[in-house]
């Protein structure tokens, strides 16, 4: 499968706090990549780097062969191949659940407002929300808001999903429901990259697994290699601190 | 009881030009302080050291003094001190626009500084570009927060043009003033029902611009 995204050698500074270490990955279309590590590891900047919402200080992004930086002229373009859902909700909350989906297709890609609005019911169908498409992002539960969130990101048809730990604001009951939706995606095939702390999640939906900390990528592979044999230490260790033994 | 004397003459007429006049310096304020207030409150927002310092203590002296004093200050103060002629009118608009632009300023930064991070972030990674941003996205949710709290301030103002009589302006409390002086023989008790009609010319000149505020608050709960 052809590689959609490549990043090389990229760093990242907070002052004197290296965020981010020469680090390089790549990412086949179609691929499901999972990213994990203890906080502040830098998993959670690398995805706003390759949204150009963070500034950089060495290595560079490519997208399809366009390099991504927050200087770059065409960035909005860029992003529109580029789909991101946060981890706090961020719908818009003087718009309806409607008017959030077709919002950005409309005005940015200036697309048909019959196709556009009969792909938003189809889609919010899709996660069960219909009855949600006249109401406002305040008058859903935390777990209804992701959903849009997510449907919202699809509304542009991106190229690269990036998903920034999506469930950990929400309440347990709700993170089903919400990472049901990524499954569904993960199964259609979709480009995503994952940052996520739900480990059992990650092992059903990832294709490849990457474990990063201070800022490099301390090693990656297949989920079941990944989980079952991991072969650095810190790795173990990181995994370790998941399980409970009597 | 008084209403009375409001009868005599055209005084009902020259009550609602008193009120008028305090209507107009009021409104012309109101009007040049939300322009002058935006762009102080973007300003304010905009991380320049020098430039934020001077605003921060020019909205402390607002707060901090009396719009009497403003008043005496602008009228007497500096057409002596300077030897400018300002009509009292224009020195009435001077200080309420100067008062209005820094408490404008304010609500205006506040409200920018409501809006989270997120908002901003997720209207970029959606593909909008900047000015997309703030026409569709921050600039709507702005407004929604600041119109209620701005007719909080029009209403302040409107009551506090009682002042300009101080200087000479014959608005509806000074109009009132000498028909009460005016039927001193005659009628010995009007103040009551003058000040009462006052009271209810004001109510009437204020209610509808709360009742606005409150109908677009309930509007954008949403």
């Amino acid at each position: 499968m052809e590689e959609i995204l490549r990043v090389n050698g990229l760093s990242k500074k907070y002052e004197d706090l290296t965020v981010l270490d020469q680090l390089s990955m790549s990412v086949r279309s179609g691929e499901v990549v999972v990213i994990v590590g203890p906080s502040g590891c830098g998993k959670s900047t690398l995805l706003r780097t390759l949204n150009a919402l963070e500034s950089i200080d060495g290595g560079e992004v490519v997208l399809e062969g366009e390099v991504i930086n927050p200087g770059n002229k065409n960035l909005s373009r860029v992003r529109e191949k580029v789909g991101m859902v946060f981890q706090s909700y961020e719908l818009f909350p003087h718009k309806t659940v409607f008017q959030n989906l077709t919002l950005a297709p409309l005005k940015v890609m200036k697309a048909d407002k019959k196709e556009t609005e009969k792909e938003a019911l189809a889609l919010l169908e899709r996660v069960g929300l219909s009855s949600k498409k006249n109401s406002y992002p305040r008058q859903l539960s935390g777990g209804q808001k992701q959903r849009v969130a997510i449907i919202r990101a699809l509304m542009m048809h991106p190229e690269l999903l990036l998903l920034d730990e999506i469930t950990a604001a929400l309440d347990p009951e709700m993170v089903k429901e919400v990472l049901d939706v990524v499954l569904s995606l993960a199964k259609e095939g979709r480009t995503m990259i994952i940052v996520t702390h739900e480990l059992q999640f990650a092992k059903a939906v990832a294709d490849r697994m990457i474990f990063i900390d201070g800022g490099r990528i301390i090693e990656e592979g297949p989920p079941k290699e990944f989980f079952e044999h991991p072969r650095t230490d810190r790795l173990k260790k990181f995994l370790h601190s998941f399980s409970y033994e009597e | 009881m008084g209403f009375e004397v409001l009868l005599k003459g055209n005084n009902i007429i020259r009550l609602l030009e008193g009120l008028a006049v305090a209507l107009k310096i009021s409104m012309i304020s109101v009007l040049i302080s939300i322009v002058l207030g935006t762009a102080c409150g973007v300003l304010m927002n905009m991380k320049i050291p020098v430039l934020k310092q001077l605003l921060r203590i020019y909205l402390e002296i607002v707060r901090i003094m009396p719009q009497m004093v403003l008043l005496f200050l602008v009228y007497f103060g500096a057409t002596k001190a300077m030897g400018i002629n300002l009509s009292a009118e224009t020195a009435s608009i001077i200080v309420f626009t100067f008062w209005g632009t820094a408490e404008m300023s304010d609500l205006v930064r506040g409200s920018l500084k409501a809006i989270p991070l997120i908002q901003y972030e997720s209207s970029l990674s959606l593909g909008l570009s900047r000015f997309q941003m703030y026409l569709y996205i921050i600039i709507p949710q702005i407004i929604r927060r600041m119109i209620p709290l701005s007719i909080n301030l029009i209403t302040r103002m409107i009551k506090t043009t009682s002042l300009v009589m101080m200087i000479g302006i014959v608005e509806v409390l000074k109009v009132g003033q000498q028909i009460i002086e005016a039927n001193r023989k005659t009628a010995p008790n009007a103040a009551f029902g003058v000040f009462l009609t006052i009271f209810i010319l004001y109510f009437i000149a204020c209610w509808p611009i709360s009742c606005l505020s409150k109908y677009l608050e309930k509007k954008w709960e949403n």
